[in-house]
């Protein structure tokens, strides 16, 4: 009942808040925001191909701060590579091996690349398992690519678990 | 209490200039167009965060209640921007523009 009500709860919840943030705090908005949080999953449902679940609520949450902190730091230094001389960057495509298998672990992956400053996911393989990834500056390619598991790839396998 | 609140908001708002400047620089002088591809994915980062806390700080601090609505600026970016530079790559790799010669590895065949 609860599942056929509400198909994605994530999605119910994160509608409700941007409809409370959007509107101003208040009992006839949470009421209203409470009615399309719920009709707007259930319209859009064939739009949503296997959302895959959420298992650890708390994993997820230390990988937005890693992010966003990494955004930060790496700010800084394309920042400095960007005023410095042009010459002296290295600029490379780089092909990462993918583990993740969900498409939409990958669309969180290759946006959380692009967020982070100095790399900009390009390109996904047909196959799902290889992803092109432009950077900006790059000393060693392997390194990169590990650097790119174990810090985002890794969580977003055991935030998913897929 | 003011001068502090004024100080924070003033700062923010400078960093979030400064990296939106940064940004903006790159558009302009880095050489090829994957290159570029950098500068707006990185001003639509710090550049609005610092931008979107400023006025956060702001308003909170002059209605005396906490103001997000700004939050779903940053949130709305957040989700839009890789997109945007994901097609633009795409677009940049199918009509097989230049690319720096030093450049290491190939993009794909589109």
């Amino acid at each position: 009942m609860m599942s056929r009500l509400l198909p994605f709860p994530m999605l119910s919840l994160l509608l409700w808040l941007s409809w409370l943030l959007l509107n101003g705090f208040s009992w006839g908005h949470g009421l209203l925001g409470l009615v399309l949080a719920v009709v707007l999953p259930l319209g859009t449902r064939p739009f949503w191909p296997n959302v895959p679940r959420l298992r650890d609520f708390p994993k997820l949450v230390r990988f937005v701060l890693v992010v966003h902190w990494d955004i930060i730091t790496a700010n800084v230094v394309v920042a400095r590579l960007i005023l410095g001389s042009p010459r002296k960057l290295r600029p490379a495509f780089v092909e990462l091996p993918l583990e993740l298998t969900d498409d939409f672990a990958i669309t969180l992956l290759a946006s959380t690349i692009s967020l982070t400053p100095g790399t900009v996911s390009a390109d996904v393989s047909e196959d799902r398992r290889t992803l092109l990834i432009h950077a900006l500056d790059m000393d060693d390619e392997a390194e990169l690519v590990a650097q790119i598991k174990q810090r985002y790839e890794r969580p977003l396998k055991e935030i998913f678990e897929c | 209490m003011d001068q502090v609140v004024e100080f924070l908001v003033s700062a923010a708002i400078l960093v979030g200039g400064v990296f939106a400047l940064v940004g903006s620089i790159g558009l302009a002088r880095l050489p090829d167009f994957y290159l570029r591809l950098h500068g707006p994915t990185k001003a639509s980062t710090l550049g609005v965060g610092g931008t979107i806390l400023a006025s956060l700080l702001f308003f909170s601090w002059q209605e005396r209640a906490l103001q997000l609505q700004e939050v779903l600026i940053a949130l709305f970016l957040f989700i839009t921007a890789p997109v945007s530079a994901h097609m633009l790559a795409k677009a940049a790799m199918h009509r097989d523009l230049k690319r720096r010669e030093d450049t290491r590895g190939r993009p794909w065949k589109q």
